[in-house]
């Protein structure tokens, strides 16, 4: 056996042989507790997975709940405090429990250990405490989001929110707890990809996905604690009366928008990058080509962390700032869509002249691409001053952010999801079944919001239940899309799920990827690596060969039998 | 290799579970990573991460501090003469020599002197608590002065009130201290019964800590008290005899009075238009006004809720919010001291004392910060 080849390859060549089922991280502990008091890391990924994704549903049947209210002009099923309830629901559900977490903690929790070589992320409690702080935060939130009807907007913009009736304070508590499950994951993140990187694995010799992860956990340890004190002080002004947002008392309700932005802001990016990331990685593995500009890309991913705190008044430029104020903030808003914009070039120059195959995960990679462009170019209208004027608060808004957030993070997710599903569960899904969704997906994300971008520039606002005839035509045509997205997204839950029946085993690396989640089982053993692997260029495909009889891709038999390696 | 080979027949029979430390990880490194200088630096970084998220959250406070304090420098002045500088001064002192002690920690754990890691920090969790005994009596005494955040606030007469006897907030203060005091003591009499080396150790330094509470909370009344007297003087040889007898008879019924009308009116503020506040704010304030010719530290304008009371709300926040990092500062000192106690650090593993070190350093660091802006404005 070659003396360099690391020991998951040569597992799978011995079990193949010997038929003894392998203890990998699903099978090698049982019961309730070995799960619930887990440290393994792989586990406390899928223990996210299905929480965000659990929530993920609850703020899909709300955004479906408010697209059927729209469907016709008038009142439907909800009054307008009833609707008020329910797109606050939707928001702070998808923002808080689904999307910030979504990415780094059900994905990255399980790869950035694995890309590493490494056994486990450098505070394994930590990590457990962070998935029961979202747990925690996550049943505080719904109990005061379902029992006396929270209207406030996600977003909790004073005065409003002091004064109103609705359990504001249980809701930004809830918050507050989600907030450090986020700022424990980022710590760990940073830590483990500093510390614990394998020998050979310089800065520029990281899969991308990793700088991706270290540049959103960097926002969420600078970002985050700011999100902390602001919901903290909302609670304050509730309960003791500090005063420090209310004119009566010389506070300024202004006040919270820019402690409030301060973090929301960044956490966008926290968002978008993680999922730029999984696009680097499904871009390069689906056209069995190396990334173009790795360096670029990696300087964007941190550039865009940093610039990123800088622009948050572009989301309050008719609250009344200053005329200088403004046009900073819009300057700056520009310069920060410039990475972004680096980024989609170098993905695209990836492709080209690759061998693209077009399975499921690069099939939502494509959408991402275009849909990502729209919601990015879109962003442009928002962060010039003359055009926001008339567009903010308008429906423009909700098509765009819904373009970054969904047509981008969630589609990337996806993607993401069906790239490691075969690495995390150990089986193959349907095909055919993967890459109908994505069209579906895609079709109905298109049809949903699209239609939203003329609506806002025509002057419907935002937040209305009920709005002007003229826009009915456009309502409708979104309230069908959205239920083809639904249908879309239950397409690919079905079949994720009946892989898990019914899909074949999966091989060690079924995409042939190059990066050191591929050099170990499907699924891999519990302590991922007993020794650290020594690592190469991880965008190097010339040395892997798709075998047949196992299903997947293996290193060249020349380059096995020789022992050395290019 | 044959290495390989080895372990990959190996690792089937290798669970972590069966492991007897037989093999390279003692029991204080943790089993994924691969040398103790890995798990230190790691664990070092996570400390530092974890103390700029620290800043950034107090970072919020700060920024509120500055934005109002730029708008109304007036209400600053007023408020400042309500804090007791050589109180403060006395809290910075017992803060900065806890964190001495605590380096002092630091490195009795990298010489692997446990007993010195555990007097150390006995040490510092007695400052933590003198100082948390000073805060009370400040606390106490400025509910009974009514000076509480804004919508709560409720205008000053000339004269701070005489206590007769302890304030009952003091007494709300102490019962918690008191009971841990009580079950601290009483179970350091057991350990010393049942001659439990380790438990004596806990609960020794504990008790006393406890202990230090009391001793701070002795402290800052008899520094407020001797205060109180010396502002009782000045107000007699700066006003006329009369004006200020009637007003040390009339004090406690006219403030009461005060305070039950703020108080119904303050119920009703939080839901009317600040216009009525106002209103009454200054009705109290003129009421006031014929006393501040006497004592021309009272102001009418910056006294109310919306001008002063500001300033008590960002007070509060700040030091509230410092005073709960002390508890769990007291928490993890804690830990750090029954570890020692068992006996836990050496040359190659201190990384608990160092990282709980840098933690209570920065808690020292933003009190340093706080006293100047909130206790030495004028």
């Amino acid at each position: 056996m070659s003396a360099v080849v690391t020991p998951g390859s040569v597992q799978t060549a011995e079990h193949s042989q010997s038929h003894r089922p392998d203890p990998n991280y699903l099978t090698h502990t049982k019961g309730f507790l070995s799960w619930a008091l887990t440290l393994d890391h792989k586990r406390i990924g899928l223990m996210y997975l299905v929480g965000i994704l659990t929530s993920f549903l609850l703020g899909g049947i709300l955004a479906l709940l408010l697209r059927a209210e729209l469907f016709f002009p008038g009142e439907q099923m909800f009054s307008n405090d009833g609707y008020n309830q329910l797109f606050t629901l939707h928001g702070a559900v998808m923002v808080f429990l689904f999307i910030i977490p979504s990415v780094p903690a059900a994905l990255g929790n399980f790869l950035v250990p694995v890309m590493l070589g490494a056994k486990d992320v450098a505070f394994p409690r930590l990590n457990l405490s962070s998935f029961y702080l979202w747990l925690a935060g996550t049943a505080f939130f719904l109990v005061a989001l379902f029992s006396t009807g929270l209207d406030t907007g996600w977003t909790f913009y004073t005065p409003y929110s002091t004064l109103t009736q609705g359990p504001v304070v249980a809701a930004t508590m809830g918050v507050f707890i989600l907030g450090f499950s986020s700022i424990f994951t980022g710590l760990n993140f940073i830590v483990t990809i500093n510390t614990m990187r394998p020998p050979g694995m310089t800065w520029f010799r990281m899969p991308l996905f990793l700088w991706a992860t270290y540049s959103t956990s960097i926002i969420q340890v600078l970002a985050t604690p700011v999100l902390g004190i602001t919901v903290l002080l909302l609670a304050a002004e509730r309960v003791l009366k500090i005063g420090i947002f209310d004119p009566a008392y010389n506070g300024d309700p202004v006040a919270f928008q820019h402690f409030f932005w301060f973090y929301s802001h960044p956490a966008v990016y926290i968002m978008i990058l993680p999922a730029m990331g999984i696009i680097s990685e499904l871009m390069s593995v689906h056209s069995h080509k190396a990334i173009f500009g790795y360096r670029m890309i990696a300087f964007s991913s941190v550039a865009i962390a940093l610039f990123g705190f800088l622009v948050w008044g572009h989301h309050m430029f008719t609250s009344g700032m200053a005329e200088v104020t403004t046009i900073i903030f819009s300057a700056l808003t520009f310069t920060v869509s410039i990475p972004s914009a680096i980024k989609v070039f170098n993905w695209l120059f990836t492709m080209y002249q690759g061998t693209v195959s077009l399975v499921t995960p690069m099939c939502y990679a494509l959408a991402f691409l275009f849909l990502f462009t729209i919601g990015g170019l879109t962003g442009l209208f928002l962060g010039s001053l003359s055009t926001d004027r008339h567009l903010h608060d308008t429906y423009f808004v909700v098509a765009h952010f819904h373009y970054v957030m969904m047509g981008g993070t969630l589609i990337a997710f996806l993607g993401g999801l069906f790239h490691w599903w075969p690495k995390m569960i150990g089986k193959m899904y349907n095909e055919l079944g993967g890459q109908i969704s994505a069209l579906v997906v895609f079709i109905g994300f298109n049809l949903t919001f699209l239609p939203q971008f003329v609506m806002g520039s025509r002057g419907m606002p935002r937040r209305y239940a009920q709005y002007d005839k003229e826009f009915e035509f456009l309502h409708q045509m979104s309230t069908v899309g959205a239920f083809v997205l639904g249908m879309g997204l239950f397409i690919a839950a079905g079949v994720l799920l009946s892989s898990l029946f019914r899909g074949r085993k999966a091989p060690a690396n079924p995409w042939g990827g190059d990066t050191l989640e591929w050099h170990c089982e499907s699924p891999p053993p519990f302590y991922n690596f007993l020794r650290p692997p020594v690592v190469k260029d991880p965008y190097d495909y010339s040395r892997l060969v798709y075998d047949n009889r196992v299903g997947g891709y293996v290193e060249r038999p020349e380059d096995r039998a020789s022992g050395s390696h290019k | 290799m044959s290495a390989t080979e080895l372990d990959a027949t190996h690792n089937h029979s290798h669970g972590h579970d069966d492991h007897g430390h037989d093999h390279d990880h003692p029991a204080w490194l943790a089993h994924h990573f691969d040398d103790a200088e890995q798990q230190f630096d790691s664990g070092k970084l996570g400390i530092w991460l974890f103390l700029i998220t620290e800043v950034l959250f107090f970072s919020g406070m700060f920024c509120a501090y500055a934005m109002y304090r730029s708008l109304h420098p007036e209400i600053w002045t007023f408020s400042s003469q309500f804090l007791n500088e050589t109180l403060g001064a006395i809290n910075t002192g017992v803060l900065l020599f806890s964190s001495l002690t605590m380096a002092w920690a630091v490195r009795c754990a990298m010489l692997g002197q446990n007993r010195g890691v555990v007097a150390c920090t006995g040490m510092t969790i007695a400052c933590a608590a003198i100082f948390l005994g000073v805060k009370a009596v400040e606390y106490s005494h400025k509910i009974d002065l009514g000076l509480l955040p804004a919508g709560f606030y409720v205008p000053q007469v000339a004269h701070p009130e005489h206590h007769e006897g302890l304030s009952k907030w003091l007494i709300y203060f102490m019962v918690v201290p008191g009971l841990f005091l009580v079950v601290l003591t009483a179970w350091y009499g057991q350990a010393v019964a049942t001659a439990n080396s380790v438990q004596k150790q806990i609960a020794g330094p504990l008790s006393v800590s406890a202990l230090c509470f009391f001793l701070g909370v002795g402290l800052g009344l008899y520094l407020e008290s001797g205060e109180a007297a010396e502002h009782g003087d000045k107000a007699h040889v700066a006003a006329s005899d009369s004006h200020e007898e009637t007003h040390a008879s009339d004090n406690h019924s006219e403030a009461d009075h005060a305070k039950d009308g703020e108080h119904a009116k303050d119920e009703t503020h939080a839901a009317t238009d600040g216009a009525v506040s106002t209103e009454t704010a200054s009705a109290d304030g003129h009421a006031e006004a014929s006393h501040s010719a006497d004592n021309e530290i009272i102001s009418p304008d910056v006294n109310k809720p919306n001008a002063a009371g500001l300033f008590f709300s960002i007070y509060y926040c700040m030091t509230g919010v410092h005073a709960i990092h002390i508890l769990a500062g007291i928490g993890v000192l804690t830990w750090v001291l029954v570890k020692a106690a068992k006996g836990q650090f050496h040359s190659e593993y201190f990384g608990p004392v160092d990282y709980v070190g840098l933690y209570w350093h920065l808690v020292d660091f933003i009190w340093i910060y706080l006293f100047p802006l909130l206790y030495l404005i004028t």
